[in-house]
């Protein structure tokens, strides 16, 4: 048994068995081939990308251990990485993570108070996910769109010159589009690995 | 005249197809360097064009390739850094985006100069559509014969790979790179051993920025020197500027270095002034690393000379009254902007993305935000001025890479030419007009 007390993201994880699907396998299989003989420690970043999109959008100790073994590296070295970079969640999230710049380019262009306006319109503080799962905020550093401040990304797509308007739009259509469809994962993995 | 080298075709329709790159001249200088010139004679003319790192640190370029170890029988390797991150800078997601075969093109010729067999790119998390943009390109380059074994029908093979990051500043320093390459966290390493001795997975190894790449195939077609005559003086060549900030026209222009700021930040195909009809107030000009500087110093140098985009230019002064062209992000502040604020704001952003290796950087740039967080907040004492200066000084030159010196600029150049700003916040916090 975890000990509860124990306030560490790697901790109190459910534990389920994971394993790629085949068609995921074939390309998991090509990106290792990118690196030399013995440097398949490299695919690293990538997988974790892919196991993240694939498993419940964060990675759980028992997906970074089920990765630790497709790349025949201790769970250590996934453990440090994950928690490094600040793509990899360690945590569940909504459906739809949106991620709104909150460095100065973005802020002087009214990035702050976009950032304001997403807390009252989801009802949610920077960093939670809304009741029903389906958006989580995270305030995150530049993204590389200074010129069409604010931005915020949410998944794989920019959404750039905010403004209260078209947040509204945006979510409206997330929120639309969840309610028609089947829950279905972005393609980027498909389309670009 | 305006004269281009990156973007000169930006707008013909469809440029980001090989086939039509390809009819706009594309990839001639990978068939004129395999077929008659020596990977020696690429490195001098490089050499000769004088082209400086476009990444922020201005190395020379042709410099930084000669240092590679030819005696080192480990493979010898080629990243591309397009892990544009500093806050300001978007030019290389512009290019990659828009014209990404003129990468794949200067990466060919590169690989080829260096005698590297693989290239990696390396594109930050966050750019994900720009992968499949870059993945497709080197799909065509295959395809096309430009790419992969026996490029047209030599002895030479060359293949490039895309790498994903995962959202980390730091990897844009090139050792963290090279270590996030391996599969590890962006800490950066210990030079020397620079990485064109010791470099990925030890062999010698050159990172070059996306920008710096994209202007090789110019040089190889037309020679170091027909590319020394662009531009001004020792900054030879065009940059490309990412403009953002209170302006009417933010965006990506490339201008031949020598263009004055005051031209840059007014005339209509460029900025085209300060958004609203608001004042000038302050610019940071290469990046939120390099100093800031108030209105009269952008425009003019503390000697009264008109202040050029050249590397000797924007440096003029020192650190004093001068700051760096850096990665080329221009930020302009409008007369409402809270140079407080923004300091606080770029302090948290540099505690947030650095890799915690060196305690000068780890615990410094934490206790900047915090003192620059209750300064702004109305909770500042007059010696917590002093102390943040204190701070950046020990922060500056006592870490292993330059994130320190990074993030000790910012705040040390903006106390240096708004002091009475932080003053009025500490004595008087409410009379500062930011409503956010």
């Amino acid at each position: 048994m975890l000990d509860k007390k124990i306030n560490h993201p790697l901790h109190g994880k459910k534990n389920k068995s994971f394993c790629f699907s085949d068609a995921t396998m074939v390309k998991v299989q090509k990106i290792i081939a990118r690196y030399p003989e013995g440097r398949q420690k490299s695919a690293l970043l990538p997988l974790l990308h892919i196991a993240q999109e694939e498993f419940e959008g964060y990675l759980s100790v028992d997906v970074m251990d089920y990765v630790a073994g497709l790349l025949n590296i201790q769970p250590i070295e996934v453990y440090e990485v994950a928690t490094f970079y600040s793509q990899y969640y360690l945590d569940s999230v909504g459906k739809n993570v949106i991620e709104i710049c909150r460095t100065g380019p973005c802020a002087i262009c009214g990035g702050e108070k976009m950032q304001q306006y997403l807390e009252k319109r989801l009802n949610i503080k920077t960093g939670e996910t809304t009741p029903d799962g389906l958006f989580t905020l995270k305030a995150v550093e530049c993204l590389g769109a200074c010129g069409s401040a604010p931005v915020m990304q949410i998944n794989t797509e920019f959404y750039e010159f905010l403004t209260k308007e078209k947040i509204d739009q945006i979510l409206d259509e997330l929120t639309l589009k969840a309610k028609e469809e089947k829950p279905e994962k972005s393609l980027w993995k498909e389309k670009f690995f | 005249m305006e004269r281009k080298i990156l973007l000169k075709n930006i707008a013909v329709p469809g440029i980001r197809t090989f086939e039509v790159f390809r009819s706009t001249g594309g990839y001639r200088s990978v068939e004129k360097a395999l077929k008659t010139m020596s990977p020696d004679e690429v490195v001098e003319e490089v050499k000769k064009s004088g082209l400086r790192g476009r990444g922020g640190a201005g190395f020379p370029a042709g410099m930084k390739w000669s240092f590679i170890d030819k005696k080192s029988d480990k493979p010898r390797y080629l990243i591309c850094n397009a892990d544009e991150s500093e806050p300001g800078t978007f030019k290389d997601r512009f290019l990659m985006e828009k014209i990404p075969h003129l990468l794949i093109e200067g990466m060919i010729c590169s690989c080829y100069a260096l005698g590297a067999k693989t290239g990696y790119i390396y594109v930050r998390g966050e750019y994900k559509y720009i992968i499949g943009i870059l993945n497709e390109a080197i799909r065509e380059a295959n395809a096309n014969g430009f790419l992969g074994k026996n490029i047209l029908g030599s002895s030479y093979s060359i293949d490039i790979h895309v790498h994903s990051g995962a959202g980390a500043y730091i990897c844009g320093e090139e050792t963290a790179m090279i270590e996030s390459l391996e599969g590890k966290r962006g800490n950066p390493r210990i030079k020397p051993p620079f990485p064109a001795v010791v470099g990925l997975y030890g062999g010698p190894t050159v990172v070059n920025n996306v920008e710096t790449l994209a202007n090789i195939g110019f040089i190889v077609n037309q020679g170091g020197t027909e590319y020394a005559r662009y531009g001004s003086g020792k900054s030879t060549g065009t940059k490309l500027i990412s403009a953002c900030g209170n302006i009417n026209n933010p965006g990506v222009y490339e201008i031949e270095l020598g263009l004055s700021v005051r031209e840059f930040l007014y005339d209509p195909q460029y900025c085209g002034g300060i958004k609203n009809d608001k004042k000038l107030k302050a610019v940071i000009a290469g990046g939120s690393s390099v100093p800031i500087l108030p209105a009269n110093l952008i425009l003019q140098t503390a000697s009264g000379e008109e202040r050029l985009f050249t590397y000797e230019s924007l440096a003029e002064g020192g650190f004093v009254s001068g700051t760096m062209l850096g990665s080329g992000g221009f930020i302009v502040y409008d007369e409402d902007a809270c140079i407080v604020r923004n300091t606080w704001n770029l302090a948290r952003f540099y505690h947030h993305e650095s890799c915690g290796q060196c305690s000068p950087c780890r615990e410094g740039t934490g206790w900047m935000e915090n003192v620059l967080h209750r300064i702004e907040n109305g909770q500042g004492r007059t010696r917590d001025i002093d102390l943040l200066v204190s701070i950046a000084a020990k922060i500056e030159g006592n870490t292993i890479c330059p994130l320190g010196d990074a993030a000790a600029w910012p705040v040390a150049s903006a106390i240096r030419h708004f002091r009475h700003e932080f003053e009025e916040h500490v004595l008087h916090p409410e009379r500062c007009g930011h409503d956010l």
